[in-house]
Protein backbone atom coordinates (compact mmCIF):
# COMPACT_ATOMS: atom_id res chain seq x y z
CA UNK A 1 0.00 0.00 0.00
CA UNK A 2 1.57 3.39 -1.07
CA UNK A 3 0.99 6.86 -2.02
CA UNK A 4 0.98 6.76 -6.31
CA UNK A 5 1.63 10.02 -8.28
CA UNK A 6 0.63 10.51 -11.39
CA UNK A 7 0.42 12.82 -13.96
CA UNK A 8 -2.21 13.77 -16.88
CA UNK A 9 -3.10 16.16 -19.65
CA UNK A 10 -6.74 17.39 -21.15
CA UNK A 11 -7.09 19.97 -23.72
CA UNK A 12 -10.63 21.97 -24.76
CA UNK A 13 -11.60 24.28 -27.08
CA UNK A 14 -13.90 26.41 -26.07
CA UNK A 15 -16.71 28.55 -28.17
CA UNK A 16 -16.82 32.54 -27.56
CA UNK A 17 -21.06 33.65 -27.53
CA UNK A 18 -23.72 31.33 -28.48
CA UNK A 19 -26.06 31.80 -31.99
CA UNK A 20 -29.53 30.94 -31.35
CA UNK A 21 -31.61 33.60 -33.33
CA UNK A 22 -28.45 36.08 -33.28
CA UNK A 23 -26.71 37.26 -30.47
CA UNK A 24 -26.63 40.83 -29.28
CA UNK A 25 -25.43 43.51 -27.47
CA UNK A 26 -25.51 47.19 -26.77
CA UNK A 27 -23.84 49.59 -24.91
CA UNK A 28 -24.77 53.58 -24.30
CA UNK A 29 -21.80 56.17 -23.53
CA UNK A 30 -22.36 59.56 -22.35
CA UNK A 31 -20.61 62.91 -20.86
CA UNK A 32 -21.56 63.93 -17.48
CA UNK A 33 -21.05 68.04 -16.89
CA UNK A 34 -18.24 66.75 -14.96
CA UNK A 35 -15.99 65.34 -17.48
CA UNK A 36 -16.95 61.32 -16.31
CA UNK A 37 -17.90 59.27 -18.92
CA UNK A 38 -20.88 56.79 -18.10
CA UNK A 39 -21.00 53.37 -20.01
CA UNK A 40 -24.76 52.38 -19.98
CA UNK A 41 -25.26 48.75 -20.05
CA UNK A 42 -27.80 45.71 -18.84
CA UNK A 43 -24.85 43.18 -18.54
CA UNK A 44 -24.45 42.20 -15.43
CA UNK A 45 -21.03 41.79 -13.46
CA UNK A 46 -20.85 38.38 -11.56
CA UNK A 47 -17.58 38.87 -10.13
CA UNK A 48 -15.77 37.90 -13.28
CA UNK A 49 -14.79 41.79 -13.57
CA UNK A 50 -16.45 43.11 -16.74
CA UNK A 51 -17.32 46.26 -15.70
CA UNK A 52 -13.15 46.40 -15.13
CA UNK A 53 -13.06 45.14 -18.58
CA UNK A 54 -15.45 46.94 -20.21
CA UNK A 55 -14.17 50.21 -18.48
CA UNK A 56 -10.66 49.69 -19.85
CA UNK A 57 -12.26 49.42 -23.39
CA UNK A 58 -13.90 52.78 -23.28
CA UNK A 59 -10.87 54.84 -21.78
CA UNK A 60 -8.76 53.32 -24.13
CA UNK A 61 -11.17 54.17 -27.23
CA UNK A 62 -11.83 57.32 -25.83
CA UNK A 63 -8.39 58.18 -24.92
CA UNK A 64 -8.89 59.28 -21.35
CA UNK A 65 -7.99 57.93 -17.70
CA UNK A 66 -9.82 54.95 -16.45
CA UNK A 67 -11.02 56.64 -13.75
CA UNK A 68 -13.14 58.78 -15.85
CA UNK A 69 -14.94 55.90 -16.66
CA UNK A 70 -17.87 55.20 -14.78
CA UNK A 71 -19.64 51.80 -15.37
CA UNK A 72 -23.58 51.92 -14.48
CA UNK A 73 -24.75 48.18 -15.01
CA UNK A 74 -27.77 49.20 -12.71
CA UNK A 75 -31.52 48.10 -14.18
CA UNK A 76 -31.79 45.65 -16.64
CA UNK A 77 -35.16 46.95 -17.04
CA UNK A 78 -34.16 49.98 -18.51
CA UNK A 79 -30.69 49.98 -19.82
CA UNK A 80 -29.93 49.34 -23.41
CA UNK A 81 -30.35 45.61 -24.33
CA UNK A 82 -28.18 42.64 -22.89
CA UNK A 83 -28.42 38.91 -24.08
CA UNK A 84 -26.21 38.30 -20.61
CA UNK A 85 -23.14 37.51 -18.68
CA UNK A 86 -22.92 33.87 -20.12
CA UNK A 87 -21.35 31.52 -22.86
CA UNK A 88 -18.30 33.22 -22.22
CA UNK A 89 -19.58 35.92 -24.38
CA UNK A 90 -19.21 39.27 -21.98
CA UNK A 91 -15.96 40.46 -22.54
CA UNK A 92 -15.96 39.88 -26.25
CA UNK A 93 -20.01 41.32 -27.05
CA UNK A 94 -20.44 43.58 -24.35
CA UNK A 95 -16.46 44.96 -25.24
CA UNK A 96 -17.39 45.21 -28.77
CA UNK A 97 -20.38 47.60 -28.15
CA UNK A 98 -18.88 49.15 -25.77
CA UNK A 99 -15.96 50.20 -28.53
CA UNK A 100 -18.61 50.81 -30.82
CA UNK A 101 -20.66 53.51 -28.48
CA UNK A 102 -17.22 55.07 -26.95
CA UNK A 103 -15.66 55.81 -30.58
CA UNK A 104 -19.02 57.39 -31.81
CA UNK A 105 -18.50 59.72 -28.18
CA UNK A 106 -15.08 60.66 -29.49
CA UNK A 107 -15.69 61.48 -32.73
CA UNK A 108 -18.22 64.17 -30.72
CA UNK A 109 -15.57 65.23 -27.60
CA UNK A 110 -12.82 65.92 -30.24
CA UNK A 111 -15.78 68.08 -32.71
CA UNK A 112 -16.26 70.10 -28.96
CA UNK A 113 -12.59 70.18 -28.53
CA UNK A 114 -11.88 71.77 -31.70
CA UNK A 115 -14.82 74.51 -31.47
CA UNK A 116 -13.41 75.28 -28.34
CA UNK A 117 -9.85 75.51 -29.68
CA UNK A 118 -10.72 77.23 -32.80
CA UNK A 119 -8.84 73.95 -34.56
CA UNK A 120 -9.88 71.07 -36.77
CA UNK A 121 -11.09 68.21 -35.07
CA UNK A 122 -9.06 65.84 -37.76
CA UNK A 123 -5.93 67.82 -36.04
CA UNK A 124 -6.66 66.73 -32.48
CA UNK A 125 -5.43 63.90 -30.50
CA UNK A 126 -5.89 62.55 -26.56
CA UNK A 127 -3.17 62.16 -24.63
CA UNK A 128 -4.45 59.46 -22.39
CA UNK A 129 -4.20 61.87 -19.11
CA UNK A 130 -7.27 63.78 -19.80
CA UNK A 131 -6.54 66.14 -22.38
CA UNK A 132 -7.06 66.97 -26.15
CA UNK A 133 -4.60 68.53 -27.88
CA UNK A 134 -3.89 69.93 -31.25
CA UNK A 135 -1.46 67.08 -32.71
CA UNK A 136 2.44 67.80 -32.12
CA UNK A 137 1.84 70.76 -29.33
CA UNK A 138 2.08 70.46 -26.07
CA UNK A 139 0.16 74.07 -25.58
CA UNK A 140 -2.55 74.06 -27.20
CA UNK A 141 -4.46 71.70 -25.56
CA UNK A 142 -7.78 71.80 -23.24
CA UNK A 143 -8.53 69.11 -20.51
CA UNK A 144 -11.96 66.46 -21.10
CA UNK A 145 -13.93 68.12 -18.11
CA UNK A 146 -13.82 71.78 -19.66
CA UNK A 147 -15.00 70.32 -22.97
CA UNK A 148 -17.76 68.43 -21.44
CA UNK A 149 -19.35 71.82 -19.61
CA UNK A 150 -18.25 73.58 -22.89
CA UNK A 151 -20.69 70.77 -24.48
CA UNK A 152 -23.64 71.15 -22.03
CA UNK A 153 -23.70 75.03 -20.90
CA UNK A 154 -22.26 76.51 -24.57
CA UNK A 155 -22.36 74.22 -27.12
CA UNK A 156 -25.27 72.56 -26.30
CA UNK A 157 -24.09 69.26 -27.14
CA UNK A 158 -24.65 65.67 -25.70
CA UNK A 159 -21.03 64.07 -26.23
CA UNK A 160 -22.72 60.56 -26.20
CA UNK A 161 -22.38 57.48 -28.57
CA UNK A 162 -24.07 54.55 -29.10
CA UNK A 163 -22.97 50.68 -29.50
CA UNK A 164 -24.37 47.20 -30.59
CA UNK A 165 -22.53 44.49 -31.55
CA UNK A 166 -24.53 41.76 -32.92
CA UNK A 167 -23.66 37.77 -33.82
CA UNK A 168 -26.13 37.84 -36.78
CA UNK A 169 -28.37 34.16 -36.39
CA UNK A 170 -26.94 31.31 -38.59
CA UNK A 171 -29.50 28.63 -39.60
CA UNK A 172 -28.06 24.87 -39.38
CA UNK A 173 -27.65 23.54 -43.55
CA UNK A 174 -29.93 20.94 -42.96
CA UNK A 175 -28.60 18.13 -45.21
CA UNK A 176 -25.04 18.68 -43.37
CA UNK A 177 -25.97 20.85 -39.64
CA UNK A 178 -23.18 23.15 -41.16
CA UNK A 179 -23.51 26.36 -39.44
CA UNK A 180 -21.61 29.43 -37.96
CA UNK A 181 -22.31 28.80 -33.96
CA UNK A 182 -19.68 30.83 -32.23
CA UNK A 183 -17.48 34.48 -33.33
CA UNK A 184 -14.29 33.03 -32.49
CA UNK A 185 -12.78 29.72 -30.14
CA UNK A 186 -10.30 29.95 -26.91
CA UNK A 187 -8.09 27.13 -26.43
CA UNK A 188 -6.31 25.53 -23.24
CA UNK A 189 -4.99 23.05 -21.72
CA UNK A 190 -4.03 21.90 -18.12
CA UNK A 191 -1.70 19.29 -16.93
CA UNK A 192 -2.45 17.88 -13.31
CA UNK A 193 -0.55 15.98 -11.03
CA UNK A 194 -2.28 13.76 -8.39
CA UNK A 195 -1.25 11.21 -5.28
CA UNK A 196 -3.49 8.69 -5.21
CA UNK A 197 -3.40 6.85 -2.07
CA UNK A 198 -4.12 2.81 -2.92
CA UNK A 199 -5.43 2.04 0.63
CA UNK A 200 -7.95 4.51 0.76
CA UNK A 201 -8.35 5.68 -2.98
CA UNK A 202 -8.45 9.58 -1.75
CA UNK A 203 -6.73 11.77 -4.41
CA UNK A 204 -5.17 14.63 -3.74
CA UNK A 205 -4.70 17.30 -6.75
CA UNK A 206 -0.83 18.22 -6.18
CA UNK A 207 -0.12 20.82 -8.77
CA UNK A 208 -2.12 22.27 -11.93
CA UNK A 209 -0.54 23.83 -14.99
CA UNK A 210 -2.83 26.00 -17.23
CA UNK A 211 -1.79 27.32 -20.63
CA UNK A 212 -4.57 29.25 -22.18
CA UNK A 213 -4.93 30.92 -25.94
CA UNK A 214 -7.46 33.53 -24.79
CA UNK A 215 -7.02 36.29 -27.96
CA UNK A 216 -5.74 38.83 -26.18
CA UNK A 217 -5.73 38.84 -22.46
CA UNK A 218 -7.40 42.61 -21.60
CA UNK A 219 -6.71 42.81 -17.84
CA UNK A 220 -4.06 39.83 -17.18
CA UNK A 221 -4.71 39.54 -13.57
CA UNK A 222 -8.56 39.18 -13.93
CA UNK A 223 -7.51 36.20 -16.35
CA UNK A 224 -5.51 34.39 -14.12
CA UNK A 225 -8.06 34.76 -11.74
CA UNK A 226 -10.58 33.42 -13.68
CA UNK A 227 -8.31 30.72 -15.09
CA UNK A 228 -7.38 29.24 -11.19
CA UNK A 229 -10.81 30.55 -10.37
CA UNK A 230 -12.35 27.76 -12.26
CA UNK A 231 -9.70 25.34 -12.04
CA UNK A 232 -10.89 24.91 -8.26
CA UNK A 233 -14.40 24.58 -9.47
CA UNK A 234 -12.97 21.88 -11.97
CA UNK A 235 -11.04 20.49 -9.34
CA UNK A 236 -14.20 20.15 -7.07
CA UNK A 237 -16.14 18.62 -9.64
CA UNK A 238 -13.60 16.10 -10.47
CA UNK A 239 -13.01 14.91 -6.73
CA UNK A 240 -16.16 16.44 -4.60
CA UNK A 241 -19.39 17.91 -5.89
CA UNK A 242 -22.15 15.88 -6.50
CA UNK A 243 -26.44 16.31 -5.55
CA UNK A 244 -26.36 12.22 -5.70
CA UNK A 245 -25.52 10.02 -3.14
CA UNK A 246 -21.85 8.31 -2.91
CA UNK A 247 -22.98 4.71 -2.56
CA UNK A 248 -25.35 3.06 -4.97
CA UNK A 249 -29.14 2.25 -3.73
CA UNK A 250 -28.50 4.85 -0.30
CA UNK A 251 -29.51 8.17 -0.11
CA UNK A 252 -27.59 7.92 3.32
CA UNK A 253 -24.65 9.48 1.85
CA UNK A 254 -24.99 11.91 0.06
CA UNK A 255 -25.41 15.19 0.77
CA UNK A 256 -28.71 16.55 1.88
CA UNK A 257 -27.29 20.05 2.25
CA UNK A 258 -25.40 22.69 1.95
CA UNK A 259 -23.27 21.91 5.00
CA UNK A 260 -22.83 18.89 3.63
CA UNK A 261 -22.25 19.64 -0.32
CA UNK A 262 -18.44 18.84 -0.41
CA UNK A 263 -16.27 21.70 -2.06
CA UNK A 264 -12.56 21.93 -1.88
CA UNK A 265 -11.79 24.17 0.99
CA UNK A 266 -8.75 26.55 1.15
CA UNK A 267 -6.31 23.45 2.51
CA UNK A 268 -7.39 20.71 -0.50
CA UNK A 269 -6.08 23.73 -3.15
CA UNK A 270 -3.15 22.18 -5.47
CA UNK A 271 -0.13 24.92 -6.07
CA UNK A 272 -0.88 26.47 -10.34
CA UNK A 273 0.51 27.80 -12.44
CA UNK A 274 -0.52 30.20 -15.15
CA UNK A 275 0.23 30.93 -18.43
CA UNK A 276 -1.51 32.89 -21.52
CA UNK A 277 -0.42 32.76 -25.00
CA UNK A 278 -1.91 35.70 -26.80
CA UNK A 279 -3.23 35.56 -30.08
CA UNK A 280 -5.45 38.62 -30.90
CA UNK A 281 -8.90 36.92 -32.18
CA UNK A 282 -9.85 39.43 -34.95
CA UNK A 283 -13.17 40.00 -34.16
CA UNK A 284 -12.64 40.74 -30.32
CA UNK A 285 -12.10 44.12 -28.47
CA UNK A 286 -8.68 44.25 -28.55
CA UNK A 287 -8.38 41.02 -29.80
CA UNK A 288 -9.96 39.49 -26.96
CA UNK A 289 -11.91 36.16 -26.55
CA UNK A 290 -14.20 34.96 -24.19
CA UNK A 291 -12.94 32.50 -21.57
CA UNK A 292 -15.67 32.52 -18.59
CA UNK A 293 -17.21 28.80 -18.43
CA UNK A 294 -13.94 26.81 -19.96
CA UNK A 295 -12.03 27.28 -17.04
CA UNK A 296 -13.45 24.50 -15.42
CA UNK A 297 -13.00 22.15 -18.16
CA UNK A 298 -10.08 20.87 -18.80
CA UNK A 299 -8.75 20.35 -15.12
CA UNK A 300 -11.29 17.51 -14.56
CA UNK A 301 -9.97 14.82 -17.63
CA UNK A 302 -6.69 16.26 -16.82
CA UNK A 303 -7.44 15.01 -13.22
CA UNK A 304 -8.80 11.71 -14.61
CA UNK A 305 -5.60 10.83 -16.88
CA UNK A 306 -3.64 11.41 -13.88
CA UNK A 307 -5.49 9.17 -11.93
CA UNK A 308 -5.33 6.48 -14.53
CA UNK A 309 -1.57 7.33 -14.64
CA UNK A 310 -1.13 6.53 -11.40
CA UNK A 311 -2.92 3.56 -10.20
CA UNK A 312 -4.42 2.65 -13.85
CA UNK A 313 -8.14 3.11 -13.11
CA UNK A 314 -9.78 4.45 -15.45
CA UNK A 315 -12.45 6.46 -13.82
CA UNK A 316 -15.47 8.01 -16.56
CA UNK A 317 -18.52 9.20 -14.34
CA UNK A 318 -17.91 12.32 -11.50
CA UNK A 319 -16.93 12.95 -8.86
CA UNK A 320 -13.70 10.51 -8.57
CA UNK A 321 -14.78 9.34 -4.83
CA UNK A 322 -12.28 7.00 -2.73
CA UNK A 323 -14.97 4.67 -3.27
CA UNK A 324 -14.78 4.21 -7.48
CA UNK A 325 -11.18 4.36 -6.68
CA UNK A 326 -10.92 1.34 -4.96
CA UNK A 327 -13.40 -0.71 -6.61
CA UNK A 328 -11.29 0.32 -10.06
CA UNK A 329 -8.34 -1.10 -8.12
CA UNK A 330 -10.26 -4.03 -6.88
CA UNK A 331 -11.23 -5.06 -10.35
CA UNK A 332 -7.62 -4.14 -11.75
CA UNK A 333 -6.39 -6.80 -8.93
CA UNK A 334 -9.26 -9.28 -9.81
CA UNK A 335 -8.10 -9.48 -13.26
CA UNK A 336 -4.31 -9.75 -12.69
CA UNK A 337 -5.17 -12.61 -10.22
CA UNK A 338 -7.90 -14.55 -13.11
CA UNK B 1 -41.89 34.62 24.97
CA UNK B 2 -41.77 38.66 25.19
CA UNK B 3 -39.28 40.99 23.57
CA UNK B 4 -36.59 41.61 25.32
CA UNK B 5 -34.36 45.22 24.93
CA UNK B 6 -30.63 44.09 24.02
CA UNK B 7 -27.61 46.84 23.59
CA UNK B 8 -24.46 45.79 22.21
CA UNK B 9 -21.18 47.72 21.56
CA UNK B 10 -21.55 47.84 17.49
CA UNK B 11 -18.75 48.90 15.88
CA UNK B 12 -17.51 51.02 19.15
CA UNK B 13 -21.26 52.62 19.73
CA UNK B 14 -24.23 51.27 21.93
CA UNK B 15 -27.21 50.16 20.07
CA UNK B 16 -29.98 49.24 21.56
CA UNK B 17 -32.90 47.35 19.92
CA UNK B 18 -35.71 45.26 20.61
CA UNK B 19 -35.53 41.93 19.59
CA UNK B 20 -37.62 38.25 19.91
CA UNK B 21 -35.89 35.56 21.04
CA UNK B 22 -35.81 34.40 17.40
CA UNK B 23 -34.04 37.53 16.25
CA UNK B 24 -30.57 36.56 15.15
CA UNK B 25 -27.71 38.62 15.50
CA UNK B 26 -27.38 38.30 11.69
CA UNK B 27 -30.78 39.80 11.67
CA UNK B 28 -30.63 42.61 14.06
CA UNK B 29 -27.74 43.86 11.67
CA UNK B 30 -29.42 43.88 8.57
CA UNK B 31 -32.50 44.63 9.31
CA UNK B 32 -32.29 46.97 12.48
CA UNK B 33 -29.21 48.73 12.25
CA UNK B 34 -29.39 48.23 8.27
CA UNK B 35 -25.06 47.08 7.78
CA UNK B 36 -25.37 45.01 4.69
CA UNK B 37 -21.98 43.46 4.64
CA UNK B 38 -22.63 40.63 7.00
CA UNK B 39 -24.46 38.23 4.58
CA UNK B 40 -26.92 35.73 4.56
CA UNK B 41 -25.78 33.10 2.44
CA UNK B 42 -26.60 29.36 3.66
CA UNK B 43 -28.54 30.44 7.66
CA UNK B 44 -27.22 27.48 8.84
CA UNK B 45 -23.87 28.13 9.92
CA UNK B 46 -22.24 26.58 7.03
CA UNK B 47 -20.84 29.43 4.81
CA UNK B 48 -19.25 31.57 7.02
CA UNK B 49 -20.72 34.83 4.96
CA UNK B 50 -21.92 36.68 8.00
CA UNK B 51 -19.15 36.28 10.41
CA UNK B 52 -18.71 39.07 12.56
CA UNK B 53 -16.47 39.60 15.76
CA UNK B 54 -18.03 38.77 19.09
CA UNK B 55 -15.90 40.08 21.85
CA UNK B 56 -12.95 39.48 19.51
CA UNK B 57 -14.02 36.20 17.94
CA UNK B 58 -14.97 35.46 15.06
CA UNK B 59 -18.71 33.49 14.85
CA UNK B 60 -20.79 32.66 12.29
CA UNK B 61 -23.85 35.69 13.47
CA UNK B 62 -27.11 33.56 11.53
CA UNK B 63 -26.72 30.92 14.20
CA UNK B 64 -26.42 33.46 17.55
CA UNK B 65 -29.88 34.71 19.00
CA UNK B 66 -29.01 38.33 19.72
CA UNK B 67 -30.60 38.26 23.40
CA UNK B 68 -27.59 36.00 24.58
CA UNK B 69 -24.89 38.39 23.35
CA UNK B 70 -26.94 41.55 25.59
CA UNK B 71 -23.64 43.56 26.71
CA UNK B 72 -21.43 42.34 24.09
CA UNK B 73 -19.14 44.34 21.79
CA UNK B 74 -19.59 43.53 17.90
CA UNK B 75 -17.44 43.86 14.98
CA UNK B 76 -18.36 43.95 11.71
CA UNK B 77 -17.24 44.88 8.29
CA UNK B 78 -18.13 47.97 7.85
CA UNK B 79 -16.64 48.85 11.45
CA UNK B 80 -12.76 48.46 9.49
CA UNK B 81 -12.11 50.90 7.12
CA UNK B 82 -11.46 54.77 8.83
CA UNK B 83 -13.64 56.80 6.26
CA UNK B 84 -12.57 56.17 2.89
CA UNK B 85 -8.97 54.14 4.23
CA UNK B 86 -9.13 51.08 3.99
CA UNK B 87 -7.69 48.90 6.80
CA UNK B 88 -4.56 46.44 6.09
CA UNK B 89 -6.56 43.31 5.48
CA UNK B 90 -9.29 45.19 3.36
CA UNK B 91 -6.13 46.73 1.42
CA UNK B 92 -4.43 43.47 0.61
CA UNK B 93 -7.99 42.03 -0.54
CA UNK B 94 -7.85 44.34 -3.29
CA UNK B 95 -4.38 44.59 -3.70
CA UNK B 96 -4.30 41.05 -4.40
CA UNK B 97 -7.55 40.06 -6.25
CA UNK B 98 -8.66 38.11 -3.04
CA UNK B 99 -12.51 39.08 -4.57
CA UNK B 100 -14.36 38.35 -7.47
CA UNK B 101 -18.32 38.30 -6.54
CA UNK B 102 -17.59 39.31 -3.25
CA UNK B 103 -20.73 37.47 -1.19
CA UNK B 104 -18.01 36.02 1.10
CA UNK B 105 -15.59 39.04 1.50
CA UNK B 106 -16.79 40.44 4.53
CA UNK B 107 -17.01 36.93 6.31
CA UNK B 108 -13.69 35.98 4.72
CA UNK B 109 -12.00 39.57 6.21
CA UNK B 110 -13.54 39.71 9.65
CA UNK B 111 -11.92 35.30 10.23
CA UNK B 112 -8.69 37.11 8.83
CA UNK B 113 -9.25 39.84 10.78
CA UNK B 114 -9.35 37.91 14.31
CA UNK B 115 -6.72 35.39 13.41
CA UNK B 116 -4.19 38.59 13.13
CA UNK B 117 -5.46 40.33 16.11
CA UNK B 118 -4.57 36.79 17.79
CA UNK B 119 -1.38 35.81 16.25
CA UNK B 120 0.18 38.83 13.97
CA UNK B 121 2.54 36.14 12.71
CA UNK B 122 0.78 33.72 11.04
CA UNK B 123 1.64 30.35 8.81
CA UNK B 124 -0.05 29.51 6.07
CA UNK B 125 -1.15 26.98 7.76
CA UNK B 126 -2.88 29.42 10.05
CA UNK B 127 -4.57 31.30 7.35
CA UNK B 128 -6.14 28.39 5.82
CA UNK B 129 -7.35 27.38 9.48
CA UNK B 130 -8.99 30.34 10.12
CA UNK B 131 -10.63 30.53 7.08
CA UNK B 132 -11.59 27.09 6.78
CA UNK B 133 -15.29 27.98 7.55
CA UNK B 134 -15.66 30.60 4.64
CA UNK B 135 -16.90 29.30 1.78
CA UNK B 136 -15.87 30.57 -1.24
CA UNK B 137 -17.60 29.37 -4.91
CA UNK B 138 -15.04 32.46 -7.04
CA UNK B 139 -11.58 32.88 -6.45
CA UNK B 140 -10.02 29.11 -5.25
CA UNK B 141 -8.47 30.46 -1.97
CA UNK B 142 -4.99 31.15 -3.20
CA UNK B 143 -5.57 34.72 -3.78
CA UNK B 144 -7.30 35.12 -0.06
CA UNK B 145 -4.63 33.39 1.75
CA UNK B 146 -2.07 35.68 -0.28
CA UNK B 147 -3.98 38.73 0.54
CA UNK B 148 -3.82 37.49 4.46
CA UNK B 149 -0.02 36.83 4.74
CA UNK B 150 0.55 40.28 2.73
CA UNK B 151 -1.79 41.43 5.28
CA UNK B 152 -0.14 40.20 8.27
CA UNK B 153 2.93 41.52 6.82
CA UNK B 154 1.89 44.73 6.17
CA UNK B 155 0.50 45.31 9.70
CA UNK B 156 3.63 43.95 11.74
CA UNK B 157 5.14 47.06 9.03
CA UNK B 158 7.43 44.58 7.44
CA UNK B 159 9.65 46.53 4.45
CA UNK B 160 9.29 43.44 2.29
CA UNK B 161 5.62 43.46 1.34
CA UNK B 162 4.75 40.94 -1.47
CA UNK B 163 3.92 43.32 -4.57
CA UNK B 164 0.92 41.54 -7.09
CA UNK B 165 1.95 39.47 -9.62
CA UNK B 166 0.92 39.81 -13.08
CA UNK B 167 1.54 37.31 -15.40
CA UNK B 168 3.66 38.05 -18.51
CA UNK B 169 2.49 36.40 -22.03
CA UNK B 170 5.48 33.67 -22.57
CA UNK B 171 5.21 34.14 -26.62
CA UNK B 172 5.83 37.48 -28.33
CA UNK B 173 2.27 39.19 -28.96
CA UNK B 174 1.04 39.41 -32.87
CA UNK B 175 0.15 42.79 -32.80
CA UNK B 176 -3.06 43.70 -32.96
CA UNK B 177 -5.30 44.50 -36.00
CA UNK B 178 -5.88 47.97 -36.55
CA UNK B 179 -9.10 47.90 -35.73
CA UNK B 180 -11.77 44.58 -35.08
CA UNK B 181 -14.34 44.16 -37.62
CA UNK B 182 -17.13 42.83 -35.40
CA UNK B 183 -18.65 40.74 -38.52
CA UNK B 184 -15.73 38.74 -39.59
CA UNK B 185 -15.42 34.99 -37.73
CA UNK B 186 -12.69 33.52 -36.44
CA UNK B 187 -12.21 29.83 -35.12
Amino acid sequence: MALRHGRGYAAVNYPTGMNLGGDPSQALVHATTMGGFVVTLSSVDLGQGLRTVVAQCAAETLGIPLENVIVDTADTDTGPHCMGTFASRGTHRVGNAVIVAAREARDVMLQVAADELEVDAEDLETDGTGFVRLKGSSEKKIHISEVALAAHFRQGRTISGRGIFLKEPSTPVPETGEMDPDSCQAHACTVAEVAVDDETGVVEVLRLYNAYEIGRALNPALATQQVEGGAWMGLSHALFESTEPYYPHSREHGPVDFTEYLMPGPADIPAQTSVFLERPAGNGPFGAKGIGEMTANAPIPAIANAVYDAVGVRLTSMPFTPEKVLRGLDELRAGRAG
Amino acid sequence: MPSTIVTIELNGTDRELIARPSTTLLSALRETFGLMGAKRGCAQGGCGSCTVLLDGRPVVSCLIPVVTVDGSAVETIEGLADGERLDDVQQAFVDHFATQCGFCTPGMIMSATALLNRKPDPTRQDVTEAICGNVCRCTGYEPIITAVLAAAERRRGDPAVPTPTVPTPTVPTPTVPARPAPTEAEV
